[in-house]
């Protein structure tokens, strides 16, 4: 199941969640409860809130520590020792993908199954360097900015051809901004 | 307690502040009629049912951001001034001059726009503006900052008035903010939470500003010497502290209606309390440190830059869940609420943040920043609390005050109408967005993908209703504030 689906389905569960509640409240709103009962409603709701807040906080930490005690962006200052080392320029509006051993200009061949690191620059202007997958979801992305070079560290596990959008605006050329890779199946893989 | 009273005496308008508070809703209203109307375009251009060239939809998309972003500031500015002056001294002149300079403001950028063909977004991220590659000179992007800085003066003059009434009256911003109470002592339970707010805004958005001046003002500078260079990712710091704050301020200023107007709908007090002043002192600290999460993908980013972004996402989501959000349904839960226009509009209002707040705190997690960062799904969430959140806010108050003049609460049939119309087109569009995000869709394209193009219809379809319903409020709110008040009848007529 691609990512972005576990991401949507955790978004309209939430975002489903609270319209229930106040879906509830509304219904309720109308009706008008005499004051002894109005407050031991207001008690009730008290303690509802120290549930919540425990709850909320228990999302907050298991989610913080599932998300980033293994951090999902490489170390920036040191060599990522990858196999497979792939240059990427960015300028208003073209990509430019360059790897040792392969002549410029033809499409870049990647293969899968090892890690590629992507060392993501600009010439000019920012710019988005976002990776979609064969089935037009996007895998990983970095930021192509002048004057830094920004380093990404995947693994492709699905073989074909994968499409480079740029995906911060840079002027009139931004949407055709777009190029392509080929991953083939790694040799014995 | 005074803040049952449905139109209490004290938020009578002066001859000369009625002017203001009409020139401020009227023009604000006429603005988002003429925003969604280029958002509609854009949606439609997208959605391959209408032909837009690419210069000119950059332009629009521009027009829409600067204009949505300045025109959600000026509303909810108003919002804050129509309850605040109830407890401070303000002074008309600093709110008019707060208006005139917007005006100015807006002139520059619509000239920068559509005679200098300026499209570099409204959030002019360096060095973009200057680097045009032809479609726009310098100087039209210079035109478009002195038209932001222009509109960053008036906001500060007004937060310099309002600053120098909180001092007057509280001694200091601390403790209008309520912090001797943070750790014991007994809450002055009169203490208003409209000034605990803006206390609040006051801070954050002014330290905002001036990050936007600083980096405008480098801008400048280096349009005069082009020899001068910055460095791009301090510039997008500055330039992402101040756009993060100046839109969240918005919510902020527009909260303020909710906390004043709930408890007269509903009829039961809504009382100020230790979590609440908790809520607002932490809301304080993390809207002002939180912008790194605009930054994920910016791996050059110090690693505790990226961490922090994303920690103070998911801790903001606290104070608006558990004290704002729940405080307000707590209030009218079984209270026999009066049900109108105001109290529909304010209960919407708190719906579009909480439900808005939740792709945006998954969004703030680097791991699915990394799929998400710059595709639909961002301006999904922003759009659904500034379109079902912060502008059901200002119209609450809007409805609120026509209600004030013919002292009858605003609940006419097409009202009732309106209203679910603009829901229905706000959640169609904005979902559609949510949706297209997930599918990967990218933002700020001219043009899209052959299998983009169908959230991109069902997204116009919903920009329509909306659109609609908004045209249908700014003609009502427009012709409601123009009109004198029952003779007689009036709460407030003009003194």
């Amino acid at each position: 199941m691609p990512f972005q689906d576990i991401i949507w389905a955790i978004a309209m569960t939430g975002m489903g969640l609270v319209a229930l509640v106040f879906v509830y409240v509304i219904v309720n709103a109308g009706k008008a409860v005499d004051p002894a009962a109005g407050s031991r409603t207001q008690a009730r709701i008290a303690s509802l809130r120290k549930g919540l807040f425990g709850l909320l906080l228990l999302i907050f930490v298991g989610a913080s520590w599932a998300t980033l005690h293994r951090f999902p962006i490489p170390r920036q200052d040191t060599s990522l020792q990858a196999s497979q080392v792939v240059d990427v320029l960015g300028r208003q509006w073209s990509w430019q993908m360059s790897m040792q051993g392969q002549q410029s200009g033809s499409t870049l061949q990647l293969a899968s199954g090892s890690p590629v690191e992507f060392r993501v620059t600009s010439a000019d202007v920012n710019h988005g360097f976002a990776i979609y997958d064969p089935d037009g979801r996007i895998v990983i992305q970095t930021q192509a900015m002048p004057d830094y070079t920004n380093k990404i560290l995947y693994t492709f596990t699905k073989p074909g051809t994968y499409k480079v959008m740029c995906l911060e605006y840079c002027g009139l050329g931004h949407a055709p901004m777009v190029t392509s890779f080929e991953v083939a199946k790694a040799a014995g893989g | 307690m005074a803040a049952l009273t449905m139109y209490p005496e004290s938020e009578r308008l002066s001859a000369g502040e009625r002017v203001a508070f009409n020139l401020y809703m009227i023009s604000a209203v006429v603005l988002f009629v003429l925003m969604m109307l280029l958002g509609v375009i854009m949606r439609m251009a997208q959605g391959t049912w209408l032909e837009v060239a690419p210069d000119l939809f950059y332009r629009l998309l521009s027009m829409h951001g600067a204009g949505m972003v300045g025109t959600m500031g000026m509303v909810t500015t108003a919002v804050m001034w129509f309850f605040l002056r109830k407890y401070v001294t303000l002074h008309l002149w600093a709110f008019v001059a707060n208006y005139v300079l917007f005006l100015l403001g807006a002139l520059c950028i619509i000239a920068a726009i559509f005679v200098g063909r300026y499209g570099g977004l409204w959030t002019f991220l360096y060095p973009l503006p200057t680097h045009s590659m032809g479609m726009w000179p310098d100087a039209s992007a210079a035109w478009f900052m002195i038209g932001y800085l222009l509109i960053g003066v008036g906001m500060l003059l007004f937060y310099l008035d309002a600053t120098a009434g909180l001092v007057r009256k509280y001694g200091n911003l601390g403790r209008s903010l309520g912090l001797q109470w943070l750790f014991g002592g007994r809450i002055d339970p009169e203490h208003p939470k409209a000034v605990v707010a803006s206390t609040m805004v006051i801070i954050a958005n002014s330290l905002g500003i001036i990050a936007g001046a600083v980096i405008l003002v480098m801008y400048l500078v280096g349009i005069v010497y082009p020899e001068f260079k910055l460095d791009p990712l301090v510039a997008k710091n500055l330039t992402y502290w101040f756009g993060h704050m100046y839109i969240n301020a918005t919510i902020y200023m527009g909260v303020i209606a909710v906390y004043e107007l709930l408890a007269r709908y509903s009829g039961r007090p809504y009382a100020i309390s230790r979590p609440f002043l908790w809520s607002w002192a932490a809301s304080t600290l993390f809207v002002i440190i939180v912008f790194p999460h605009h930054l994920l993908m910016d791996y050059a980013q110090p690693r505790w830059v990226s961490i922090t972004g994303q920690i103070i996402s998911y801790s903001a989501g606290f104070p608006v869940f558990l004290v704002t959000v729940w405080g307000a349904l707590a209030n009218i839960h079984r209270s026999g609420m009066r049900w109108s226009m105001p109290s529909r509009l304010m209960i919407l209002s708190l719906f579009g943040w909480a439900a808005g707040i939740v792709p945006a705190i998954l969004d703030g997690t680097i791991s699915i920043n990394r799929v998400m960062h710059n595709t639909q799904w961002v301006p999904g969430h922003f759009h659904f609390y500034l379109l079902l959140g912060v502008l059901p806010m200002a119209l609450a108050l809007m409805y609120h005050v026509i209600g004030s003049r013919r002292n009858q609460v605003s609940n006419s049939a097409a009202d009732r109408l309106g209203l679910p119309i603009y829901l229905l087109g706000g959640l169609i569009f904005t979902l559609a967005f949510l949706a297209a995000g997930h599918l990967s869709v990218a933002r700020r394209m001219s043009s899209h993908l052959p299998e983009w193009i169908f959230t991109d219809q069902v997204g116009a379809v919903g920009a329509i209703l909306v659109l609609l319903a908004m045209i249908y409020f700014a003609t009502r709110i427009t012709i409601g504030l123009l009109r004198g008040p029952d003779s007689g009848h009036a709460a407030h007529a003009a003194a």
